[in-house]
């Protein structure tokens, strides 16, 4: 699976209120309103910038925070394709594959906003078309990297009538 | 040989069917699984386009209005009544308005020692000072652990904390985690399960226990827990279900990813300051901080022992004029033995506010929302600019008693003097 697009990049510690801010509460029930408002604690203009396709790049611990899995959907619907960063808070990281919005996790200092990218999911390699280098990023596990090729869990469990975490 | 088991092992094995160890991701029963009014709606909405509307064991499954509740406004109105519906329909335990914070009616009625408990709100990992395998997830996970009734899981490695020394007067469980976070940073055991033990721990009461194991996500954990002893047995006993009690312990030659030994007779009261919870400072390395409003309740601190401390403190004082003063039982039975005991009369005559049993202005929704530049020192575990509705305010964390204290003074305050 290979995705391509523009970076978008934020700082460490980027949490769930960063991303769906609790003012926002009583649009839980209407996300394409509430994708409006994604992020908005972080960049206040980023729903407007962000192009379907582009790629989030962050530092440490994104996502953290609430069990809110309208953060990770959020962010799909605004039509980020992947996430790429040093590291994730737990619940962010299973909501999203269980969503699938396939992470990354990778060494992100040399990566910059705008940069061009080029992921491969299965094997991990990231390539910064813009400035001509490529990562390595660490490995997805099987599992997950099966409920990104189903589509999500829901996609998972109507495929085979159960969670398949067997290789 | 079969290897030494941490408690997460022994319970995931129990409920897997065979030993599990750190690493795997196995598919595992579930003994209880909730949702709240931020995340269920979500959840029957998935479970609508899976078609499986049905839940494994209604008794089990419990659907929590506590966020925003009551209701401030005619989106969540529609939302609680989603889940109504859903409860109707399922027979799924719908607990309304009032009845209070899903993590404190969860230790009161539901969470037993043993158990894998899934709940759609990250503070779920409070029930782990019961001795049960508890996590908080996703909407989606928890919809089909509803219809399907069990989860998938990866089995966590543990960090081992063994609390050494004698608490200090003036500093309590509260300060206890917020120091561990500060030392070992809000990342420092993401995916990793926390076990707390030792000296210190066993001489806590099982309601400073679950200020501990309730904030262990904001070291990025994936669950807190504390083995069983006399006093989780009392508990149970006490809440009418001491047949539940059971012994859950670690395996003398348990495997842990790390140990971590912490003396806290040297202690002081802990303040995490903005944006982050491992944003800590010793009270006495805090300077002049104006407070505009102290917040006292939530799921980490609003149960009785809390609400008592605060109130020995504020009795016969008066918060300061500067100073709003918001009070709030974690739920209804919380609320009437408060009552009772005449803690919310000293509350009122202080100064306070008392809103009714829920979340509160934690989830920045109600009941206290800040203004712009405002800052508010509150009981509760998650100071995230915009947490309390308002990305221009700032959150100060700390423990009941320095909150007291601080209504008293109107800055940030030391409790030790009042004590």
């Amino acid at each position: 699976m290979i995705i391509k697009g523009r970076v978008w990049k934020f700082g460490d510690d980027i949490s769930t209120d960063h991303i769906a801010p609790g003012r926002y509460f009583h649009l839980r029930t209407n996300l394409p309103e509430l994708a409006k408002h994604v992020l908005e604690d972080a960049d206040p203009e980023f729903a407007k910038k962000v192009k379907p396709g582009d790629i989030i790049v962050a530092g440490r611990n994104f996502g953290l925070g609430s069990s809110r899995e309208h953060a990770p959907r959020i962010i799909k619907i605004a039509g980020v394709s992947c996430i790429i960063a040093k590291s994730f808070a737990r619940i962010f990281y299973r909501n999203s594959f269980n969503i699938g919005l396939p992470l990354l996790t990778a060494d992100t200092d040399k990566i910059d906003e705008g940069d061009e990218l080029e992921i491969d999911l299965e094997k991990g390699i990231i390539k910064d078309l813009t400035k001509g280098f490529e990562l390595q990023s660490q490995p997805i596990p099987p599992f997950m990297l099966r409920l990104i090729q189903d589509g999500g869990i829901e996609e998972h469990i109507k495929k085979y009538g159960d969670f398949k975490v067997e290789e | 040989m079969r290897m030494g088991m941490t408690i997460s092992e022994k319970i995931i094995s129990e409920h897997t069917g065979r030993d599990v160890k750190a690493g795997e991701i196995v598919v595992a029963k579930v003994d209880v699984a909730m949702v709240q009014d931020g995340t269920g709606p979500l959840a029957v909405e998935e479970l609508k386009k899976l078609n499986m509307e049905r839940v494994f064991d209604p008794e089990n499954t419990i659907l929590f209005i506590d966020h925003a509740s009551p209701s401030p406004r005619k989106e969540l109105s529609n939302a609680h009544n989603i889940l109504r519906e859903f409860s109707k329909k399922t027979g799924a335990y719908l607990s309304e308005v009032g009845e209070g914070v899903c993590h404190q009616r969860l230790v009161e009625d539901w969470a037993s020692p043993g158990q894998i408990i899934v709940g759609a709100d990250s503070h779920t990992c409070t029930s782990g000072a019961l001795g049960a395998f508890a996590t908080g997830m996703g909407s989606t996970d928890v919809a089909l652990a509803f219809a399907l009734g069990k989860v998938w899981l990866r089995v966590p490695e543990t960090y081992r904390f063994i609390l050494k020394g004698r608490l200090p007067e003036g500093v309590y469980s509260k300060d206890i985690i917020l120091h561990i976070i500060g030392m070992i940073g809000a990342d420092g055991a993401t995916y990793k399960a926390m076990e707390f033990e030792g000296e210190v721990v066993e001489n806590l009461s099982m309601e400073s226990r679950f200020t501990i194991t309730n904030m262990a996500i904001e070291a990025g954990a994936k669950t807190g827990l504390i083995a069983t002893d006399s006093t989780t047995k009392s508990y149970l006993e006490m809440r009418g279900r001491g047949d539940k009690f059971r012994e859950i312990k670690p395996d003398p030659d348990a495997v842990y990813e790390k140990t971590f030994e912490i003396d806290v007779s040297k202690l002081e009261p802990v303040v995490s300051f903005p944006h982050t919870v491992d944003n800590t400072r010793k009270i006495s390395e805090v300077e002049d901080v104006k407070i505009d409003q102290v917040y006292i309740g939530t799921c980490t601190n609003g149960r009785l022992e809390d609400l008592r401390i605060a109130a020995d403190i504020l009795k016969g004082r008066h918060r300061h004029p500067d100073t709003r003063l918001i009070v709030i039982p974690a739920s209804r039975e919380v609320f009437i033995k408060a009552m009772k005991e005449g803690l919310l009369e000293i509350f009122m005559e202080a100064g306070a506010s008392i809103e009714s049993p829920g979340c509160g202005p934690c989830v920045g929704i109600h009941k206290g929302v800040l203004a712009d530049g405002e800052r508010v020192l509150s009981t509760q575990n998650r100071n995230f600019k915009g947490r309390m509705g308002n990305p221009e305010g700032f959150i100060y964390l700390a423990s009941p008693a320095t909150a007291a204290a601080t209504a008293i003074e109107g800055k940030i305050a030391d409790p030790r003097k009042y004590l």
